[in-house]
């Protein structure tokens, strides 16, 4: 089983300089997760999900304790070696869902690849691919102004995923969707954790991500107060 | 490579903002060019005139003359070395004698300077062949400007009176013989030419110059005693000074047009840098170190300067070349410089001109895109991907 671990967290203390003094947004996290899980990071807001899923994408570094993923350890981290990791192994998807608004649908799902230097045809396929794996084959000339909330989130998830990378960090994706979206994105996100063994970490307090978790891990003021599985 | 494709992309998809900053940018490559072209045509133009007309391939001056100081004149003077003597008659140099007068045109009275040259010159394009008259009249040639001033037409008689070698006042009647039209005013405005041998009998000076003109292909003796010789880069010092004071000038227009463009793209980068904060902590997260981010800004700032080359070959070189063609009217009055200016001047573009224009607009433009950038390298990923930094 422990190769087939991905993300190892122990110890995991983060503050943050606040004022004069400092505030612990995490307190002492130890966790792991496995290839192919599709888990979730739960608790109120203000608990700390944002801040550990963060640290996990290589974007902040801990104060305290050791966080591996992939193979690539906190401690020896630098700009470098974490811009490597998320490169070729992490993709996020976030709550705005950060697309590049002068890009057509398929300029965005290409970026990752063209910073991974891929082959133009090899990359044509991936970004086709990727695209109509979250439906969206009939706006690939569109740019993000023209699209509802839940398509540009399936682009962003299309673009998380066309590089086909290991892990996917998700923040609160449904956050800015009605229901029915959500439902969609999150059917779709759960099919390729299926067909792609691609494993996902949300950081979500929405019931509606709830449901579909197969794991949930809950956070309290930056502490794990429960970590279950669900059949 | 991948910079320069998203940087277009990002340019592109700003718009009218963008072509605006990318014209003015282009006007100024077109106008940078075009004025020190205009510069250098005039030079070019300028130097071969006074060539032609004034300074030939250099000149000995006997070394008393100074042509500012006048009162030199009735000192400067000395017999052609026997070095040059075969050049001077077979017309190879040019030997001429100068003395200050006083014509009465019309009852009037007008200082002159008196020059004696050689009829059989071929240095100068004064048409000495026109120095000839009947027996025992002195011909002369006046240029358009010195005729305007004076009133003289061809076939005028004048009155000239001088000092001889002996500071004795004697006077004569010249004929007005030629009329010639010449773009250098120093061979033309305030004097009047005469036959050398006629001259140096009038002032009593037998087989004496005070500057000696020399014509292309002369082997000239190195040194002569009694003489200075006067290169190129002596008589062409206060031309060049000239047109570099007048070239500043006009780079003031340029330079503000350019400074304009470049505070156009320093706001742009200012604006986008802060408006995109999610994109850049986006493209952290994708992969990208800050340092990438950075050139990525700096290459979209420095493409307008790049787009900037493209419209400007589009338009700029179809008018820089019709511009080299027809050249460009200059101004009435740019004689009063003093110096040699033709009515049109062909602009000439230089290959130095050129690149250094594309170098300095590429340059520059880099800077100021590269200055607001690196504001990039202090974000923090986490808060920039919210938009949160104020
Ligand atoms: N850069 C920061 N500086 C100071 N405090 C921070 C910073 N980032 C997060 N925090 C604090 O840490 C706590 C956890 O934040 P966050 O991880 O965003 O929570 P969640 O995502 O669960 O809502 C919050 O109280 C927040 O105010
Ligand atoms: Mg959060």
């Amino acid at each position: 089983m422990e190769n087939n671990t991905i993300i190892k967290i122990e110890n995991l203390v983060k503050q943050f300089p606040v004022g004069g003094g400092t505030f612990t947004a995490l307190n002492g996290i130890s966790l792991s997760f496995g290839k192919g899980e599709f888990s979730g990071i739960v608790g109120p807001s203000g608990s700390g999900k944002t801040t550990l899923l963060n640290i996990i994408g290589s974007l902040d570094s801990p104060t305290k304790g050791e966080v591996t993923v992939m193979g690539t350890g906190s401690g020896g981290m630098n700009a470098k070696t974490a811009s490597q990791l998320r490169k070729n192994h992490i993709g996020f998807i976030f709550q705005t869902y950060n697309l590049m608004s002068v890009y057509t649908v398929y300029e965005n799902v290409e970026f990752p690849l063209l910073l991974l230097k891929m082959p133009a045809s090899e990359r044509r396929k991936a970004v086709l691919d990727a695209i109509e794996w979250v439906g969206l084959t009939d706006k690939i000339k569109s740019r993000p102004p023209q699209l509802s909330g839940g398509e540009s989130q399936r682009v962003a998830i299309a673009r998380a995923m066309v590089k086909r990378p290991g892990l996917v960090l998700a923040d609160e994706p449904t956050a800015n969707l009605d229901a029915a979206n959500s439902h969609h994105i999150l059917q779709t996100m759960e099919t390729l954790n299926k067909e792609l063994k691609t494993t996902f970490l949300f950081a979500t307090h929405d019931d509606k991500v709830i449901r579909y978790l197969k794991r949930i891990v809950t956070l309290a003021d930056g502490k794990v107060v429960s970590d279950e599985s669900v059949k | 490579m991948i910079a320069f494709k998203l940087a277009y992309r990002n340019l592109m998809g700003a718009g009218l903002r963008t072509f605006l900053i990318v014209f003015i940018l282009s006007v100024s490559y077109v106008l940078i060019i075009f004025m020190n072209g205009l510069y250098q045509g005039w030079n070019h133009h300028a130097r071969a005139d006074m060539i032609d007309w004034e300074v030939g391939q250099g000149q000995f001056w006997q070394e008393q003359y100074d042509p500012y100081d006048p009162f030199t004149y009735a000192d400067a003077h000395a017999p052609v070395p026997p070095e040059i003597k075969t050049a001077a008659e077979q017309g190879r140099v040019a030997p001429i004698l100068l003395s200050q007068a006083t014509i009465y045109p019309e009852g009037r009275i007008q200082s002159i300077k008196l020059k004696g040259i050689a009829v059989q010159q071929d240095v100068l394009s004064v048409p000495t062949d026109k120095l000839v008259a009947e027996d025992h009249i002195i011909p002369a040639l006046a240029g358009t400007r010195m005729a305007k001033s004076a009133r003289l037409e061809e076939g005028d008689y004048l009155l000239v009176r001088w000092r001889d070698v002996n500071g004795t006042f004697d006077a004569a009647e010249v004929k007005i013989t030629g009329i010639f039209s010449s773009p250098v005013p120093a061979v033309d405005a305030g004097q009047i030419w005469i036959p050398l041998d006629q001259m140096q009998e009038m002032l009593q000076m037998p087989g004496e110059a005070t500057l000696i003109v020399s014509g292309k292909g002369v082997e000239l003796p190195g040194k002569i005693p009694g003489w200075e010789f006067r290169d190129h880069d002596f008589l062409f010092a206060e031309l060049e000074a000239m047109i570099k004071t007048k070239s500043t000038g006009g780079s003031i227009l340029y330079l503000i047009l350019l400074a304009l463009a470049l505070l156009a793209v320093f706001d742009t980068q200012v604006l986008s840098i802060f408006r995109r904060q999610r994109e850049i902590g986006t493209y952290i997260s994708m992969g990208m170190t800050r340092r990438q981010v950075v050139g990525l800004f700096t290459v979209e700032g420095t493409m307008h300067a790049i787009l900037a080359l493209a419209l400007a070959a589009v338009y700029g070189i179809p008018l820089l070349l019709w511009f080299a063609k027809t050249g460009l009217g200059m101004p009435e009055g740019t004689d009063s410089f003093g110096l040699a200016s033709a009515e049109r001047i062909l602009p000439y573009y230089s290959a130095a001109v050129i690149t250094g224009t594309i170098l300095l607009i590429m340059i520059t433009t880099t800077i100021v895109s590269y200055m607001p950038a690196r504001k990039i390298s202090k974000m923090n990923p986490t808060e920039a991907i919210r938009g949160k930094i104020q």
